[in-house]
């Protein structure tokens, strides 16, 4: 297990990438600490499979170092860096048994096969394939196959780091919380240090101690699931994170107060008046419908999504979300909204902007 | 209008992928078909397509009996989970194909193209090949050809699966606008309750080659007829504990007991298995008359608003989604509580016997 460094890296796919613009990934400095579970996290096109791909040695960085612990590793190999990869698809020999799957890692590297036994013992316990060990792996289910894979990146405990790239896609929902419940378990103990790449914030929330999110092959915010939903440092990572994500609105923000339309929305702190594109980001959690109190909202549709409702509506002729209770009833006299003061963040061209000390 | 399947059957190599199924879909309806992988989504829409002939019962169009009618001879598009698009052909001719085949007018054609192009926010891109195009827009191509058919069953499967979450969330409000411009029976496959949930309209739940319930989606998720039904229809799985009623107390299995308040005062005495939601599982009593579970607590996920809670509570696996960021000790023990509003009463054989009374009430 160890440390990485990543230290003033960058990489663009041109030759002489001339402007920002030309880079996939932006110039980054960033310490992933050893042991810890971290989710890299954003939409395809983020570049954070380009970042996987230079932790992993697929790909040389056109700017900058990587390092191991303090060694530099910039222009070694794959197999030189000591690592375990999952990948989305399931990557399994057919021809061969569960075990000898699961055991190839160990075989490749030399080790003894009563180590190798053991070994391959715990692991099929962890995945739950302790009984189908002895089948080939050719006409097992794509969840089982992934399995596999799973366990073949845990099987060796001497690794500097275990990558995810998007390991649950194939994984039916029920089987998905089986498993990452399992990896969350296997980080637990053995703390290896875990970079988990995905999509899907449910799966990196669940997942990490800390979020990376990436968006336009910039990271917009490290932090913890709590931090990235409570005080989103870019409007991108309030939309992203959270389903539906942030309403972001329009208005102008001076002392305690944002003010949109003419109407006064109280803030929980104050402020300068910021310079340049100037937005309160609420969540639906954070909006209440109301008969009475708040500003004036048209709701044009109720969902009913199990657990909670959401509401589709129009303030000041924008769409926000409202998110109501299961048990909440909402009637066609609601037509006013409030926003919990406390959670109402104020962006100044899409970044955050800390509030005054009251 | 309607689609009618009556006792329609698949089966290969004697391996069967559909029970006898009777199902009627309505105009204008859009039919979610909800289950895991290997349930038998697939084989049932590509029957009712045509695309597949039925071993036994028959398939009705519009009260005329199309089985075994070739799907080209029926007005059917279907959408897959990989977006097919024919790729030296620009969005326009992608979109505008299945028109050409049908020898329909070129200012028609235009029209229509154009149409759904706008609906699906492709106005701008109608000149750009289908690889110059983002994995959503690419998809959405896919879709604006299936509707432009003006097919009355459009067919769709898993059509969101591939794509990034947040354009998936965004295609999720897109799709029943779409659905309810267009008029047409929409049958649309998920393995994620979720989805069901957002996409509205009725839904059948599938399970190994059955449909366990067909109905309004919210009916079906609050008021399920087994336990089988309400397991798929849940993301995280349903809870389950076995119970048993002797007189006016329930037994837990584990030492503990409670007394039957409520419906569960008329249960006869017996076995039975009780169901409940994560999200109805709360710590500390919220409820005057709520049950306390002693469990073990063996890992925790933070959201950032919510907490799963993945609790032992004597060898059965239960998940609780709790409100709040809570800071909770792994490996120690947990006191939970559950308002007997929320529990469902199965039967040993899984039927269901007794509904949650908050679902009644809802």
């Amino acid at each position: 297990m160890a440390k990485i460094t990543l230290d003033n890296l960058a990489h663009s796919y041109l030759p002489a990438p001339t402007s920002e613009a030309d880079f996939a990934l932006k110039e980054l400095n960033h310490d992933w600490e050893d042991g810890a579970a971290y989710a890299l996290l954003g939409s395809s096109g983020c570049g954070k499979s380009t970042l996987l791909n230079i932790i992993s040695g697929l790909l040389q960085p056109s700017q900058g170092r990587i390092l191991f612990d303090g060694n530099d590793v910039t222009h070694a190999p794959t197999t030189e860096r000591n690592i375990a990869q999952v990948f989305q698809f399931p990557v399994v020999y057919d021809t061969m048994t569960v075990r000898d799957n699961l055991a190839f890692p160990l075989r490749n590297r030399g080790r003894d096969e009563a180590y190798v036994a053991q070994r391959v013992q715990e692991i099929a316990r962890m995945i739950g394939m302790e009984d189908t060990l002895r089948r080939k792996a050719r006409g097992l289910t794509a969840d089982a196959k992934q399995k596999i894979s799973l366990g073949r990146g845990m099987v060796r405990q001497d690794v500097n780091a275990l990558l995810f790239d998007e390991p649950l896609t194939v994984i039916d929902p029920h089987m998905k919380w089986e498993l990452r419940t399992q990896l969350k378990t296997l980080h637990r103990d053995f703390g290896h240090t875990m970079i988990y790449v995905t999509h899907d914030q449910t799966e990196a929330l669940t997942f990490a101690d800390k979020v990376v999110v990436m968006y336009d092959g910039r990271v917009v915010q490290i932090g913890t699931p709590e931090e990235l939903f409570e005080r989103p440092e870019h409007t991108f990572v309030g939309y992203f994170i959270g389903s539906p994500g942030m309403n972001v609105i329009p208005a102008d923000v001076q002392g305690k107060r944002a003010v949109v339309n003419g109407s006064e929305i109280p803030l929980g702190q104050a402020y300068r008046p910021p310079q340049g594109k100037v937005e309160i980001g609420v969540r639906p959690e954070y909006a209440r419908l109301s008969q009475t109190e708040g500003l004036p909202v048209q709701v044009r549709r109720v969902e009913d999504v199990g657990r909670h409702k959401i509401i589709r509506a129009d303030f000041f002729g924008q769409d926000i979300n409202i998110i109501a209770g299961e048990d909440d009833r909402v009637s066609a006299d609601m037509n006013r909204v409030t926003f919990d003061a406390d959670h109402v963040n104020v962006y100044a061209n899409d970044w955050r902007v800390e509030g005054e000390a009251a | 209008m309607t689609l009618e399947l009556k006792g329609v059957t698949k089966s290969v190599d004697g391996q069967i992928h559909i029970h006898p199924t009777d199902m009627t879909l309505e105009q204008g309806t859009m039919n979610v078909l909800l289950g895991p992988t290997l349930s038998g989504k697939t084989s049932l829409m590509r029957l009712m397509a045509g695309l597949d002939a039925p071993g036994s019962g028959r398939v009705y169009w519009r009260g005329e009996d199309v089985t075994g009618m070739r799907v080209q001879d029926r007005k059917v598009a279907m959408v897959y989970q990989q977006f097919i698009n024919y790729p030296s052909m620009t969005v326009y001719d992608n979109i505008a194909s299945p028109m050409r085949l049908l020898g329909i007018e070129t200012a028609e054609i235009d029209r229509r193209v154009r149409e759904s192009a706008d609906l699906m926010q492709l106005g701008p891109m109608l000149d750009r090949k289908p690889l110059e195009l983002s994995g959503g827009q690419q998809q959405r191509c896919a879709l604006a050809r299936a509707l432009v058919k003006d097919a009355g069953l459009v067919l769709l499967d898993e059509p969101l699966a591939n794509l990034d979450y947040k354009l998936r969330e965004e295609l999720r409000i897109e799709i029943p606008k779409i659905f309810e411009a267009a008029g047409s029976i929409f049958v649309y496959a998920t393995t994620e309750p979720e989805e069901a949930l957002l996409l509205g309209g009725k839904v059948a739940t599938l399970w190994e080659g059955r449909i366990t319930q067909f109905g309004p989606t919210p009916e079906v998720y609050r008021q399920p007829v087994d336990a089988t039904t309400a397991r798929v229809f849940s993301d995280p799985p349903m809870n389950f504990l076995p119970i048993s009623k002797t007189g006016n107390r329930i037994m837990f299995g584990d030492g503990q007991s409670a007394a039957a308040a409520g419906k569960l005062a008329d249960l006869e005495d017996g076995r039975y298995t009780a169901g409940f939601r994560p999200n109805h599982l709360e710590i500390g009593r919220h409820a005057a008359d709520a049950m306390e579970f002693r469990t073990t607590l063996s890992v925790t996920e933070l959201t950032g608003s919510e907490t799963f809670v993945h609790l032992d509570h004597h060898g059965e696996r239960w998940v609780g989604l709790i409100h709040g960021v809570h800071d909770l000790s792994l490996g120690e023990e947990l006191s939970v509580w559950l308002d007997p509003r929320h529990v469902y009463i199965f039967a040993e054989d899984g039927g269901l016997v007794a509904p949650a009374a908050y679902a009644l009430a809802a």
